[in-house]
């Protein structure tokens, strides 16, 4: 665009990454590198019954004979496997009874994340699954949950207390053989939160998990699995910061999502893994198998995220629409800038009949960053009226990025209504000039331009976390005037 | 309040304006007419600070300030206001949201607190009035979708809301039917007093029957070749530009 917006783009691409601190804390890890034995003892220290280990192991020499996709439109470097430590934890206790007897530098981080642990002082409304680098370090309002019969507690724990639950569902929707980072996950997973939704019931408050990495070295490996019963309703929400460090952190996790007939489950992300500096050294790499299945009739499951972290991001929230008119969508906004990639998107499978899918995918590129759309939609020929609406919309900043769409069909029903709509623009000089001339600094008028464009999918997320996303969006694109 | 001096403008090395004088009091309207090509919207862009345009001699002074160093946005913040010709559309951002970032961006360059959402809206309600502008326009997002007449219509709610000093209005009639510029210029003048200005850029004669100016400004090939009274702008009308051209 013109000189001086130029300029500043070269000048400025600084992200200011607020959550970037370390926390000084006594962390206990295992050795680097994986084989059996490690996945063993990773059992073993989650004190794991056997069925548990099996799977593990299942995963594991599955994981062996894989290799690392090469499809993605990323520049994937090549990652030592033997190089990450699978397995890190605050030491000391890993569970707490109370508040009190969670180690403060613990309490400390989370406040300074806006992720009060104390349910006196949290928002209220949200209920809180903390998980700080392999484990779940404080799970808020668990009795307020409990009189409604909801489960709300990290995975370890269900392994444990729900093990019927667990073993029922758990790989249903994403099997150990899916791919290689979900097959690697379930491998080594350490911890994650279980959520169980009782027939009937609509939870009350928002649940939400927490993911923070800390410790160096370690990759991160979650799961998350929520079922909701028949008639049920749940709203989740997923946030994630990781310190800002030299070297790349591995993060691959799980998310799976039962919806029986006429449950409703929501689920939302913001996703602020640490992006790398603006030289592209450092950051998250970020491949997470997400994925749910609308089993029973009338059933729905949407996915809003929205995506500003991460050095490099491969995730594909899908779904799979198997009972009879069931619904899901899918709202995206993905912002890279700097040296980020990704490449993210979603599959729809269409199997029950008068099954609606609905995709808004909104790509924001800046800096020397490059992002992709990859989605799927797939009607099979049982899926007698299934339609689906895809509008896939790429803004460009400056013209040093890249955005890219990568939509395939499969529709082997002709009573399928498919229809896809696709865009691309560019913030205008024009229209800074306009927001300019109202008062508006450059910084602003990008930001508010950014907003408007991403607002059908801001709209999507519940309240709090809407404002953060605004907030985050325009933070993440501080500089970046093209 | 605005002085131009000797201005010298260029685009890509191309030069518009070729040494502009001109001296505006509080209180006056002024009319800048003139053939297409002649200048007269760059003069507007390059008052407001557009960088596109390069600037390589003369001085502007606003209020007693020189502003060609300044950014736009300062320059809105002093109260320079840009009615333009082609209002740009933001989609996804409402009208609403976007005035109250503007005003409180005033307020703030002004030291006062950012509005409250109650005297916001009833600010608004207020305004709306001056220029007929229903509440669904204010409700849908800057300028998207809107006809012609509605985008000239909101840039004079916007400076209804923002009581600039100095208006400059870039052809605000263009594309108006009659109705709509009897609306548009009667907000203007509701919005005059004895401490503001208004620059009026048009082709046509037309739009002075409606705001009438004290003064009238012929602009030709980058300069003023002519400035009278409002008398002016009535003879334009009825010889056309040959004899200007002609002459210069």
């Amino acid at each position: 665009m013109s000189v001086e917006n130029d300029k500043i783009l070269t000048e400025v691409t600084q992200n200011e990454y607020k959550y970037g601190f370390t926390t000084s804390i006594e962390t206990e890890l295992i050795p680097k590198g994986i084989n059996e034995d490690v996945v063993r003892l990773i059992s073993a220290k989650k004190e794991e019954p056997e069925w548990m280990l099996e799977f593990r192991l299942k995963a594991y020499r599955h994981w062996l004979t894989m290799k690392m996709p090469k499809w993605p439109h990323l520049k994937l470097p090549e990652i030592d496997f033997q190089d990450v430590i699978y397995y890190a934890a605050p030491r000391k206790k890993p569970k707490y009874d109370s508040i009190d007897e969670v180690d403060p530098e613990l309490i400390d981080t989370f406040n300074r994340l806006g992720i009060p642990l104390d349910e006196q002082k949290h928002l209220a409304g949200v209920a809180v699954d903390a998980v700080m680098d392999s484990v779940s370090v404080k799970t808020t309002f668990r009795e307020t949950l409990a009189e409604l019969g909801i489960i709300f507690c990290s995975f370890s724990e269900a392994v444990k207390e729900h093990p019927d639950l667990v073993k029922k569902y758990m790989g249903s929707v994403v099997p150990y053989t899916d791919n290689f980072f979900a097959t690697l996950n379930s491998a080594v997973f350490s911890d994650g939160s279980f959520c169980y939704i009782p027939k009937g019931v609509r939870c009350p408050m928002e649940l939400s998990t927490y993911f923070r990495i800390n410790a160096a070295n370690t990759g991160q490996f979650e799961r998350t699995l929520i079922v909701a019963s028949d008639d049920s309703y749940v709203s989740y929400l997923e946030g994630c910061t990781a310190p800002m460090r030299d070297e790349n952190q591995l993060h691959a996790a799980i998310v799976e999502i039962i919806a029986h007939d006429n449950a409703e489950v929501k689920y939302s992300t913001v996703q602020n893994w640490y992006p790398g500096d603006k030289n592209g050294k450092g950051g998250i790499y970020n491949f997470v198998t997400k994925r749910g299945i609308c089993k029973g009739d009338n059933s729905k499951i949407s996915w809003t995220q929205v995506e500003t972290g991460s050095a490099i991001t491969w995730k594909y929230p899908s779904c799979i629409l198997k009972g009879n008119n069931t619904t899901s969508e899918f709202y995206s906004v993905a912002v890279t800038n700097n040296h980020q990639q990704a490449d993210t998107g979603t599959k729809m499978i269409h199997i029950g009949k008068n099954s609606k899918s609905t995709i808004i995918s909104k790509g924001i590129s800046a800096g020397l960053s490059q992002n992709s759309y990859r989605g799927l939609v797939k009607v099979l020929k049982s899926a007698d009226g299934a339609r689906n609406f895809t509008q896939c919309d790429s803004m460009l900043l400056g013209d040093k990025c890249g955005a890219h769409t990568f939509p395939y069909l499969e529709i082997d029903n002709e009573s399928a209504i498919i229809e896809h709509e696709a865009t691309t623009s560019k913030i205008g000089e024009d229209q800074i000039f306009y927001c300019n001339q109202r008062g508006l600094d450059t910084e602003n008028a990008i930001g508010l331009i950014i907003n408007g464009y991403a607002k059908e999918v801001l709209n999507k997320l519940p309240m709090e976390f809407a404002v953060e996303a605004q907030k985050l969006l325009q933070i993440s694109l501080e500089g970046s005037v093209g | 309040m605005l002085e131009i001096k000797n201005l010298h403008a260029n685009i890509e090395g191309k030069e518009i304006l070729k040494g502009i004088d001109l001296i505006v009091k509080p209180g006056e309207v002024h009319a800048i007419m003139g053939p297409n090509g002649s200048g007269k919207s760059t003069l507007a862009s390059v008052l407001a600070g557009r960088d596109i345009f390069e600037v390589t001699d003369g001085s502007v002074s606003f209020l007693g300030k020189d502003i060609l160093d300044l950014p736009p946005e300062d320059r809105a913040r002093m109260g320079m206001f840009l009615g333009f010709q082609y209002p740009v559309e933001i989609p996804g951002v409402s009208m609403v949201n976007f005035m109250k970032a503007a005003i409180n961006e005033h307020r703030k360059y002004n030291n006062l607190d950012p509005l409250s959402a109650s005297d916001f809206l009833k600010l608004m309600r207020e305004k709306k009035e001056i220029v007929e502008i229903t509440s669904t326009l204010t409700n849908r997002s800057v300028n998207e979708g809107f006809s012609g007449g509605e985008k000239k219509k909101n840039e004079i709610f916007q400076m209804a809301m923002l009581d600039p000093k100095l208006a400059i209005l870039d052809e605000t009639d263009s594309g108006l039917d009659i109705d709509a510029l009897r609306i548009v210029a009667s907000g203007v003048n509701k919005l005059r007093t004895q401490h503001n200005a208004t620059i009026v850029i048009t082709h046509y004669q037309r739009l002075l029957d409606h705001i009438v100016p004290d003064f009238v400004h012929v602009l030709y090939k980058g300069r003023i070749v002519k400035s009278s009274g409002k008398e002016l702008a009535l003879e334009l009308e009825e010889k056309g530009y040959e004899w200007i051209k002609e002459q210069y």
